[in-house]
């Protein structure tokens, strides 16, 4: 059997990140918040993607997340951090409901696009929205967390972090057992063959659903988490780069690891921030240096660097092909 | 008693091909046959039809009685027919045994399960014990994509009997294994579906095979029955002789 | 039926550019089977391309035509050597690959282009406007309409009915073609086909170009342009068919109407009709509306 971690000790590494935050200086702390906002969202398509579909569009469910958070924390005064991530969560998921449905008998390169029209449709209607403000949006107030409120900017921003890190960690946590899962190993049967799948009994449309729709609650919390980082929503969000972006983090992360995704948000922001830094209006350049870099050198995406191919072994009957005389027994 | 499988007028054409006219067959419990006829003659698109993956221009499909003309694949599969493919379609990627675990949760009637690994409640147990009717057990962890096309054909058709079907369809199961493992195979099938007594139809091209298990031979050709009785007479037939099997 | 006029023309003037830029992408896509990211990067490259020549001239003293003529010229010469550049250098590495892999070339190369563009002329909005003004003003229905503007109308109509023509009556074009609906085929008939994917590969980069330099004296040319262009460009695309030169027409006159009669009728649904139309087209027709013929491959 594959070499997995314990659940335990998943959780463990999840609370030690958490708390290894007092210990960063403060502009580790964002970098570490965004890398684990965009982780979350990323492996939701990781997460859909393992049905043979990749989604253009989680930008839809990410700004959702965002624009219900903004609207109901300020419409009723919610302020609580994980009340907001809550929020998010499920308008992205209640939204993913709808929606999933209705697309998931569409496949490939069709599935690519509907996911992208339908984004643009909330873009393009969020952009001419007056009462959402239009394409400048609006602004929401600092999140608390259980009845705290952190003026310190230094403890607001640990705040966030510790709440990022452990919700998108709880994710990674869902999502690996999701992936060991019956579910999760029929929707990789679905990703081969889903007209087999359909004719062993099973409805490979309702298992594209179900993973749209984890995939939709974990853009939707990303969304409240971006809000509160920016304490700013525009519909930006729903726009066809933002929506890119995520693809591009779960292509550089693969299909096999969930850690791989963290590591790649982490990596890319840390890129970003670098080439912010020194070399102003360049970090797009150094992003698409580094994609066709890694195109070139890491087929697999970055998880490839250390899951080895699972169905790889050492031992050399596996050069030769096996056919029906050598593998039957009498 | 109903027969298992019983088509009335069943009719299919793709542009000026015709592949189905008024085709009207009965096929009674537990019998063995066989569907012979040259490439083209309809043989692939009558087990498409009555699985539900194509749908008849016109005519009737009934499983003991019921009709099951409007269902899916996935709703024939529910109700008891099963069939393997001329291609073995198979979930390359995954191992032996995961291509026969997803068999075995296609027949679960409650929803799959998000957390309970692929290979807890018995269904790796399942899927190794239905390797193990066709030898193959000790393959179960290897990849398909590592697996030579006779292997992928018992695997192809061990998912189709994981759901113990009423009536299993399989579409040139010796095809693509070898001459002396023909026997062999068809030897296997028949005996890992003898315990549920299911009705078999194989489409098949070779004639030893089909005079050796069959004891029912249909012939197609263009669409229509030729011939239809015991493989004696049948392959004797002067006209099946002409249009399906060749030689004077 | 004043209201209604005034709709269509708004619609066929956006249309005009919106096709020149719809038929690159669609060609490219017909012929390498590759969407390409960076075609809105193109256009764009395009526009800040004329305003340099545009504002270059101007500087010197010469009449705005001899800016619009240098604009045309340097625009189509240099584009097309980037595109046959970049077809021969990178892309080329990638045939062969992943659908995916090549789409995310593209998105690579169009990153990259963003930052260059930012790095050579700055982010702030440049403009171009002395040719807009050279074929005057028309009073029509009551409204004012730029020259220029109408003027787009039969230079695409006219760009449009040459590559129509181009594809179907000449020898080269009828090869392009060939490729386009089945490369397998052409290939084993000795056609060079690494060749044809330069042509219209470079071709696909010098309509995009000559679409935004055409509009760059009616535009504010900063970033952001490639990443609005691309997008609507694509959902024309989707919604003619992939591959198809009517297609792309057809998608960028229903397109430019939808934008017209909604900024008439009711401007807040301006962008997101467009989208809802590539949506509807892809759940209910998703080869588009004019679907290629492709042969049945047994």
């Amino acid at each position: 059997m594959r070499r997995s971690l314990h659940p335990v000790i998943m959780i463990m590494l999840v609370v030690a990140a958490a708390l290894f935050g007092r210990a960063l200086p403060t502009w580790t702390l964002s970098l570490a918040t965004v890398a684990a906002s965009n982780a979350l969202i990323a492996l939701g398509i990781v997460v859909l993607a393992r049905t043979g579909n990749v989604s253009f569009g989680q930008g839809l469910f990410f700004a959702a997340g965002g624009y219900g958070v903004a609207l109901i924390a300020n419409a009723w005064g919610v302020t609580d951090a994980v009340a907001q991530v809550i929020i998010g969560a499920i308008c992205g998921g209640l939204l993913g409901l709808v929606i999933g449905p209705l697309i998931a008998r569409y496949t490939g390169i069709f599935f690519g696009m509907l996911t992208l029209a339908l984004s643009m449709v909330l873009y393009g209607a969020l952009v001419k929205s007056t009462v959402l403000g239009g394409s400048d949006g609006f602004n929401v107030g600092r999140p608390t967390l259980f009845g705290m409120i952190f003026v310190d900017p230094r403890e607001a921003d640990f705040m966030l972090y510790a709440v990022s890190v452990v919700t998108t960690g709880l994710a990674g946590i869902a999502a690996t057992i999701l992936f060991r899962s019956e579910l999760g190993l029929v929707s990789l049967a679905v990703r081969e063959n889903n007209l087999r799948v359909e004719y062993l009994g099973t409805s490979a449309n309702r298992i594209v659903t179900i993973n749209f729709i984890i995939a939709a609650v974990f853009a939707g919390a990303s969304g409240a988490f971006a809000l509160m980082a920016q304490r700013h929503i525009d519909p930006q969000f729903a726009y066809w780069t933002t929506s890119g972006e995520f693809v591009f983090l779960a292509i550089l992360a693969g299909y096999q690891s969930v850690a791989a995704v963290f590591v790649a948000s982490l990596a890319l922001e840390l890129v970003r921030s670098f080439s912010n830094l020194y070399l102003p209006n360049t970090w797009q350049l150094v992003l698409g240096i580094f994609l066709l870099g890694v195109i070139l050198f890491l087929p697999r995406g970055i998880g490839s660097l250390w899951i080895r191919d699972k169905h790889k072994r050492n031992d050399s009957a596996a050069e030769t092909p096996v056919t029906a005389e050598k593998g039957a027994v009498a | 008693m109903n027969p298992v499988l019983s088509v009335r007028g069943l009719d299919k054409r793709f542009g000026a091909v015709v592949a189905a006219d008024a085709l009207t067959i009965e096929i009674a419990a537990g019998q063995k046959v066989s569907l012979i006829g040259a490439n083209g003659a309809g043989k692939t698109t009558f087990v498409n039809m009555v699985t539900g993956y194509l749908k008849p221009d016109s005519g009737s499909i009934a499983l003991d009685g019921m009709n099951i003309g409007e269902h899916s694949p996935r709703g024939v599969a529910q109700l008891g027919i099963s069939r393997s493919f001329q291609i073995p379609q198979l979930f390359i990627e995954l191992t032996a045994a995961e291509n026969l675990m997803v068999a075995v949760s296609g027949t679960r009637t409650r929803a799959l399960s998000l957390h309970s690994p692929a290979d807890a409640q018995g269904r790796r147990e399942k899927a190794i014990e239905l390797l193990g009717r066709f030898g193959l057990a000790d393959l179960a962890d290897r990849p398909v994509s590592e697996l030579a096309g006779g292997v992928r054909k018992l695997i192809d058709i061990a998912m189709a009997l994981v759901r113990r079907p009423k009536l299993l369809l399989l579409d040139e199961p010796t095809s693509g294994v070898s001459a002396e493992e023909k026997f062999v195979t068809m030897d296997r099938v028949i005996h890992a579906v003898a315990p549920d007594a299911a009705t078999i139809v194989f489409v098949e091209h070779d004639m030893e095979i089909v005079s050796r298990y069959a004891d029912r031979v249909v012939a197609f050709y263009s669409g229509r029955i030729l011939a239809d009785g015991n493989p004696n007479d049948v392959l004797k037939d002067p006209e099946v002789r002409r249009y399906v099997t060749g030689g004077a | 039926m004043d209201f209604f006029l005034t709709i269509v023309l708004d619609g066929l003037i956006q249309a005009s550019w919106l096709f020149i830029v719809a038929l690159g992408l669609t060609l490219v896509f017909g012929v390498l089977k590759i969407l390409n990211i960076a075609h809105g990067s193109f256009y764009a490259l395009g526009a800040y391309i004329a305003a340099t020549a545009v504002t270059t001239v101007a500087a010197h003293g010469l009449p705005p035509s001899v800016g619009f003529v240098a604009m045309l010229v340097s625009v189509a010469f240099i584009a097309s050597a980037v595109g046959f550049l970049l077809e021969r250098s990178l892309l080329k590495m990638f045939y062969g690959c992943d659908e995916v892999v090549l789409l995310l070339v593209t998105y690579a190369v169009f990153l990259i282009l963003e930052d260059v563009t930012k790095l050579i002329w700055g982010v702030n909005p440049i403009y171009a406007t002395q040719p807009y003004e050279l074929f005057g003003n028309l009073e029509f229905a009551g409204l004012y309409y730029v020259g220029y503007d109408l003027v787009l109308i039969p230079i695409s109509a006219a760009a449009g009915l040459a590559v129509w023509f181009g594809l179907h009556r000449t020898v080269t074009g009828k090869i392009v073609l060939a490729v386009i609906h089945n490369e397998e085929m052409s290939a084993s008939m000795g056609v060079k086909v690494k060749r044809v994917y330069a042509i219209a590969f470079a071709f696909g980069v010098l309509l995009a170009a000559m679409a935004g330099a055409l509009t760059a004296p009616k535009i504010s040319i900063q970033p952001g342009l490639s990443s609005d262009v691309i997008i609507l460009s694509f959902a024309i695309v989707v919604i003619g068919g992939l591959g198809s030169v009517e297609g792309a027409a057809v998608g960028a006159i229903l397109v430019g109407l939808a934008r017209a009669a909604s900024v008439h009728l009711m401007p807040q649904a301006e962008l997101f009709m467009i989208y809802l139309i590539m949506a509807g087209v892809l759940m209910f027709r998703p080869e588009g509306l004019f679907q290629r013929e492709t042969a049945r491959r047994i």
